[in-house]
């Protein structure tokens, strides 16, 4: 797959050493070119790359608040409709969230709408802008500073949101899940998103240094991981036909994904099983 | 030019059309319903030529007309009561990134308790977010401050939002005669927009809604109070220029037999006819009262004020409270203008009558006050 050299994310932003979410954005926008307009929701990735007066974006961009990235992306859309710029891609994109909890209103009503843009869910698994809290993406026994593990918890007690099927429920063309450390299989994707006429949804796993506790060279690492343990399955629904798009040949025993992180480090065999068990059975369902 | 009768709604409505907005989020709420309704049978038989969005809420309602006028198009929505404070934390975003929105809100009482009808609480919740507030006191200007809104919003030395607000049922839903203009005028008065500053376009790519530091951040508000203080003169020379093509002239306020007026009345919107008839009543009876209408409440035209009150006793009838303070244009006035003597009058909340009775009693009150300056009008009982 053709890579394209520009980076329409510039170099020399706020994120951490080894960010996941500007991995993601950059591969993102050399997959969609200049003709974009980002509408980005409040979170990391707004508050690291636009610190007044500089800016990492190469392409026109807006950032309005933290629940309504699809609202305002669904004004952008219309507008650009109405001027007869209906060739630009529109991306919208939220942390989990600004995606998954306090923007899933202003998501579900652009879907059903069926504006023609992609929302990219940059899914790091808590609120990490503010500092590694809960949010209802955070997996079952991850620590986090709001369900922090401790003598009476083991941590975050319920399992992840599942974005994808939700988004799917609306009947809109196109939805994917990919990761950052599968760069082409995520390029692809956004790639199709945009070519597809109406909503997309592309649910982004991004591994995040800071908040999950890893080394920060360890990024892609824990991506690949993370997708060769099933602890997180890539697949698409386009219009309505589900199929995987990456099936490790052989799963790796979640534990290994488990043990590199901070986050999960004061977890017990016993719930170590338990999560092997769910990501089993999640993966018969999927298929992986 | 054609004359009708028609609600403020209906009003708004045909405004809107004529001002040629190119995107219309809208959510319905009562009292304001019937305009997101004029507004859809618009747009499906062809009379408006928009985008309309059918938001599943008015803080998607707000995001996605900010979203439109950011990417560079003329764009209205209109709201009341709950859904303005639903909207509350893009209102005031809109006014931050200088976006020329218009808006209507159909004046509509707050939660709790749950009530329907109209009093002003709900745009006075929003008098700080730097959108320019129009209040308006008949159909007929509720028309002509939509058309005259987008003008002195989209004004290079403006940039700011506009919301004109219109008292709920008691206009919204009230027919009165409107003239609407020929298309062709008000083409002529409000040409389409055509912005210079930034917007989303990939040929020029601008980041827009950024954070800024406290290096940044107060220059940011202290640009906004300026572009709010420049509006002033836009909206009288609007209103002036809109007086010689349609015969209609509007300023920051009006007067009403104020010049020998030992006792003036201060209002906004609906109630300021009701206060002009008794006015009449009065001055029959002898007293020498004057009317003063704030139609701009933001930007606050305290010199304008200045310049009318002179020594008379002012009594300022509020449909809002401010909690332990009183009515939000008294204060503003006592805090702002040369008082002599100024009372406080909170009365019609959540859409109780303001008779003619209130107001005997307002003047009464004025010309003979207890030891105090606010005072709630028309309270039952013990209450």
């Amino acid at each position: 797959m053709e890579f394209s050299h520009e980076e329409l994310l510039a170099p020399g932003h706020r994120g951490c050493a080894g960010c996941g979410a500007s991995i993601g954005v950059r591969l993102a926008l050399k997959a969609l070119g200049r003709n974009t307009v980002v509408c980005s929701a409040t979170g990391c990735l707004e508050v690291m790359t636009s610190p007044y007066p500089e800016t990492a974006w190469e392409v026109p961009w807006i950032h309005v608040a933290f629940e309504n990235a699809s609202a305002v992306a669904s004004g952008v859309e219309r507008a650009l409709k109405a001027q007869g710029k209906e060739d630009v891609n529109i991306l919208a994109i939220g942390g989990d969230g600004g995606t998954g909890d306090i923007g899933i209103q202003s998501l579900s009503g652009a879907m059903e709408r069926g504006h023609n843009f992609i929302y990219i869910c940059y899914d790091n698994e808590a609120y990490m802008n503010t500092g590694i809290q809960r949010s209802g993406l955070t997996p079952f026994g991850a620590s986090t500073t709001t369900s922090p593990a401790g003598k009476e918890s083991f941590g975050e007690d319920k399992p992840k949101k599942n974005m994808a099927f939700i988004m799917a429920a609306h009947g809109v063309p196109y939805v994917a899940t990919a990761s950052i450390a599968y760069p082409e299989d995520f390029m692809k994707k956004v790639k199709k998103a945009a070519e597809i006429k109406g909503p997309a949804y592309i649910h982004l796993n991004q591994p995040c240094t800071t908040g999950w506790g890893f080394k920060s060279e360890d990024t892609i690492k824990m991506g690949r991981l993370a997708v060769e343990t099933g602890a997180w399955g890539l697949f698409e629904i386009e219009h309505g036909e589900f199929k995987v798009t990456y099936r490790p040949e052989i799963r790796k025993p979640v534990k290994e994904y488990l043990q590199g992180q901070k986050r999960f480090r004061h977890l017990s065999d016993t719930e170590i099983d338990r999560i092997q068990e769910f990501i089993d059975n999640q993966c018969e369902e999927l298929g992986i | 030019m054609r004359k009708d009768i028609m609600t403020a709604n209906r009003a708004v409505a045909e405004a809107v059309k004529l001002a040629k907005p190119q995107v219309v989020p809208v959510y319905p709420i009562t009292p304001q319903t019937t305009i997101s309704e004029y507004l859809a049978q618009f747009v499906a038989d062809g009379d408006l030529d928009a985008e309309y969005i059918r938001v599943e809420s008015e803080h998607s309602a707000m995001s996605a007309t900010l979203g439109a006028s950011q990417a560079g198009v003329r764009a209205f929505t209109a709201t009341s009561s709950q859904g303005l404070l639903y909207m509350h934390e893009v209102v005031y975003a809109a006014a931050g990134m200088r976006a020329p929105i218009v808006m209507a809100d159909a004046n509509r009482a707050i939660s709790s308790p749950l009530n329907i009808w109209n009093d002003q609480q709900d745009s006075i919740v929003e008098r700080d977010a730097g959108w320019i507030q129009i209040y308006v006191e008949s159909a007929q200007e509720a028309f002509d401050s939509i058309i005259m809104g987008y003008k002195i919003a989209e004004n290079e030395n403006v940039l700011l939002p506009l919301m004109v607000c219109l008292d709920g049922f008691i206009l919204t839903h009230t027919v009165e005669p409107v003239e609407i203009p020929e298309e062709s005028e008000v083409d002529e008065f409000l040409p389409p927009y055509a912005p210079d500053h930034a917007f989303l376009d990939p040929a020029t790519p601008m980041s827009l809604g950024t954070l800024a530091d406290p290096a940044y951040y107060t220059e940011a508000r202290f640009d906004m109070n300026k572009a709010l203080m420049d509006s002033a003169s836009v909206i009288e020379e609007v209103g002036a220029e809109f007086g010689e093509k349609f015969g209609r002239k509007y300023g920051l306020i009006e007067t009403y037999k104020c010049e020998d007026a030992d006792i003036i009345l201060v209002a906004m919107g609906s109630l300021c006819g009701t206060l002009r008839a008794m006015v009449d009543q009065f001055r029959e009876n002898g007293d020498k009262v004057g009317m003063l209408r704030v139609r701009s409440y933001r930007p606050f035209p305290y010199e304008e004020i200045n310049e009318v009150i002179g020594d008379a006793k002012l009594a300022v009838l509020d449909k809002n409270v401010l909690f332990g303070i009183g009515g939000s244009l008294y204060a503003d006035i006592k805090a702002k203008c040369d008082t002599n003597e100024i009372y406080s009058f909170v009365l019609g909340l959540g859409g109780r009558d303001i008779t003619p009775e209130y107001i005997e009693e307002v003047l009464e009150i004025t010309k003979n006050p207890q030891d105090k300056e606010v005072y709630w009008i028309g309270l039952k009982g013990d209450a």
